[in-house]
Parts: C-alpha cells; sequence; structure tokens
C-alpha cells in the first residue's frame, strides 16, 4: 500500500535530457552550497526521488571520496538513465560554473595589474578564508568531547597544516588509527 | 606541454580518490602540490583561486578547474576536471550497485565515524593555510576573522560575507 503510494508520488524516470537540464540548473543557481538546492530540486520540485531515496543515496555519496553533489549527480543519472544518465547529469552540473570560474579567472588575470581590482580580489580572498574557517569550527562541533577524535584530529592538522607531510601517507596512516579507535571504542561501549 | 598536463592529471586523479569529507579536505596537498612542489603559481594566486571558486555558483570543487586553466590553459582545465571528477566518479558508480548489501554492515558505520576527526582535520588544515596566504595584513585578517563571525553567528548568505569582503578590500584599507 505504502509503496504504490510512494510510486504514484513520483514523476516518471527522467529522460537523459531532464538529467542534464536540472543538474545544468543546480549548477548555475547553487551558490554557497548545491546540496539544500540539490534536495528540493530532486524531491520537491522534479519528485525524481523519495525523501528516503534521496537520503540513503546521499549516506552513499558521503561515505565515498569525491564532492558529495558531484557523487549525487552520478548515482542519480545511472540509476534513471545507466551510463548516459550519468555523464548527462555530471555534464549538466558542472558546465555552467566551468565557464564561469574561467570567466572570473580571465578577469583577475587580466585587472590584476590595476590596484582596485588587485584590493577587491585581496579583500574577496580574505573574506573567503573566513568562511571556511567557519565550515572548519561547524565541523568540529560534532567532535567536542570525544578526546580520540579531538587528538587525531590535533595530528591530522600539525602534519598537514604545520609539518606539510604529503596527504596519502599521513591520511592512510591516520585513518588507520582512527577507524582502529572507533572500532574498539564501540565494541567496548554499550550496544 | 604535456608532461605538465600528465603531472597535472596524476596529481588530481590521487586527489579525486583521497576526498573523504568532500573538496575542502584536500586543498593543504592541492596547495602543496601546485606551489610548493611544482612552482606553478605562488600562495596569494592559490587563495585568490580558492575565493574566486568559491564566488562562483555550483559544487565547490571548481578551484581544480581554475589551477589547471591558470597552469596549462583549456587543456590544463579539462585535464584536471576529468582527473578530479572522473575516477571518484566511476567509483561512485561502482559502489551504487553494492550499496544495498554493506550500507547497514557495522563496519561501515564504524569506517565513516573514523575518518570525520581526519576530515575535521584536513579542513582546519585548509582553513588556516587559505587564511594564512590571503591575509597579507591586518584589516585582510580582520575581514576574514569578521566574516568567520557572521557566518557562525547569523544565517545570512555567503555571496553576500565574500561581496561584503571584496567592496571592503577595493575601500583598500592600509593596503599597499
Amino acid at each position: 500500500m505504502d509503496s504504490i503510494a510512494a510510486r504514484d508520488e513520483l514523476a516518471p524516470a527522467p529522460t537523459v535530457g531532464a538529467l542534464f537540464g536540472g543538474f545544468l540548473t543546480l549548477g548555475l543557481t547553487g551558490f554557497g552550497g548545491v546540496l539544500p538546492l540539490a534536495r528540493r530540486l530532486i524531491v520537491e520540485d522534479r519528485r525524481w526521488l523519495s525523501a528516503a531515496e534521496f537520503t540513503e543515496l546521499l549516506g552513499l555519496c558521503q561515505f565515498l571520496p569525491g564532492g558529495n553533489i558531484i557523487n549525487l549527480s552520478v548515482a542519480i543519472g545511472l540509476r534513471f538513465r545507466g551510463v548516459a544518465g550519468a555523464l548527462a547529469a555530471l555534464i549538466g552540473l558542472i558546465a555552467a560554473p566551468t565557464a564561469i570560474v574561467i570567466l572570473l579567472g580571465l578577469v583577475y588575470e587580466r585587472f590584476s595589474g590595476d590596484a582596485h581590482v588587485r584590493h577587491a580580489f585581496a579583500g574577496l580572498a580574505a573574506a573567503a578564508a573566513g568562511l571556511l574557517i567557519a565550515m572548519a569550527v561547524r565541523i568540529a562541533l560534532p567532535i567536542r568531547g570525544n578526546a580520540a577524535a579531538i587528538a587525531i584530529a590535533a595530528l591530522c592538522f600539525v602534519g598537514i597544516a604545520v609539518l606539510r607531510l604529503p596527504l596519502l601517507p599521513t591520511m592512510a596512516t591516520l585513518a588507520a588509527l582512527s577507524i582502529g579507535v572507533t572500532w574498539l571504542t564501540t565494541r567496548r561501549g554499550p550496544r | 606541454m604535456s608532461a605538465v598536463l600528465l603531472s597535472l592529471a596524476a596529481i588530481f586523479a590521487e586527489l579525486s580518490l583521497l576526498a573523504f569529507g568532500g573538496g575542502n579536505t584536500i586543498l593543504p596537498e592541492m596547495q602543496r602540490q601546485v606551489v610548493d612542489v611544482h612552482h606553478w603559481m605562488d600562495g596569494r594566486d592559490f587563495s585568490a583561486m580558492y575565493a574566486l571558486a568559491q564566488a562562483a555558483p555550483g559544487p565547490n570543487m571548481m578551484i581544480v578547474t581554475l589551477v589547471g586553466w591558470h597552469v596549462a590553459g583549456w587543456p590544463g582545465a579539462i585535464a584536471t576536471s576529468l582527473a578530479t571528477f572522473g575516477p571518484s566518479s566511476v567509483l561512485t558508480a561502482l559502489v551504487t550497485r553494492v550499496w544495498q548489501r554493506f550500507k547497514d554492515r557495522p563496519w561501515r558505520r564504524i569506517v565513516q565515524a573514523g575518518l570525520v576527526p581526519i576530515t575535521v582535520g584536513l579542513v582546519a588544515s585548509s582553513a588556516a593555510l587559505i587564511a594564512r596566504t590571503a591575509d597579507g595584513d591586518w584589516t585582510l585578517a580582520a575581514i576574514t576573522a569578521a566574516g568567520a563571525a557572521t557566518m557562525l553567528t547569523t544565517r545570512i548568505h555567503p555571496l553576500w560575507v565574500l561581496a561584503a569582503g571584496a567592496l571592503a578590500g577595493l575601500a583598500g584599507f592600509g593596503q599597499p
């Protein structure tokens, strides 16, 4: 009964063109994070996925390396239209942002000799650094009170930001350590 | 030229598969490779490109395209885009087919929870490195601090914070 109701509420599977168009819209309108917009477009407006399906696919995309929204475009495209759908969704998502960042890059290189432009870009870069600091604080909040997690995050910071060690060996070592510690504490802790 | 493209492709393919926690975790390694190891640009250029990518719409990984374009023009942009978006996308496509089988297994949750502190350390590293190169003097550092405080205490859209930063910079407080 439930599944019939859910199916009735969903739209028919999107075509390759619709996937491209949907993700093109997301790429063009998603300023400062595409994910909230993606949910609204995919679940509420186009009704390609139910809220539960969206959350499950997002879980997969957050588990794997790569940008969450990039992975999501591939997973959704693949689900409905196979490889062609995945390519259409991914290319749709990055086409417009690619053109726009290169345009901004051209402006930066063309006018970086001009003092006003240089000052504006310096202020822009300083503000962007502020956004990143705020994001770092937000991401760190959930591990407060967890001494082992804080210690591993601190080790990672020292290795990468202070000692400037290469990412691959640093991450392999710390991830093994961190997953081991998580495993031990989950085993010991109450279920 | 093709040697540069190959280097770009190799660097960004590795970053693609190490980007657990999204694009902001790989900035330190990207900066280390393109600034410290290969000297394709200086730290200020890298911070400016990060800022430009943030000011554009779309995924927060568009800096990779901009870095490739700066180093080797359109072929560079295509090389870094394919290398960054290709491997992780192929992995996603492959794992999608088996995800049902292991999404509820305990080890999947343990691995994911274990990666969280690494993501925290990497994003904090990104913030420290980007801020260090972006904040050449105390006025720019003040813009960074004000931007971070605004984002943490209000629900204002990030684009307004970027615009305010650019305007404050344009006013040229204390800059040479």
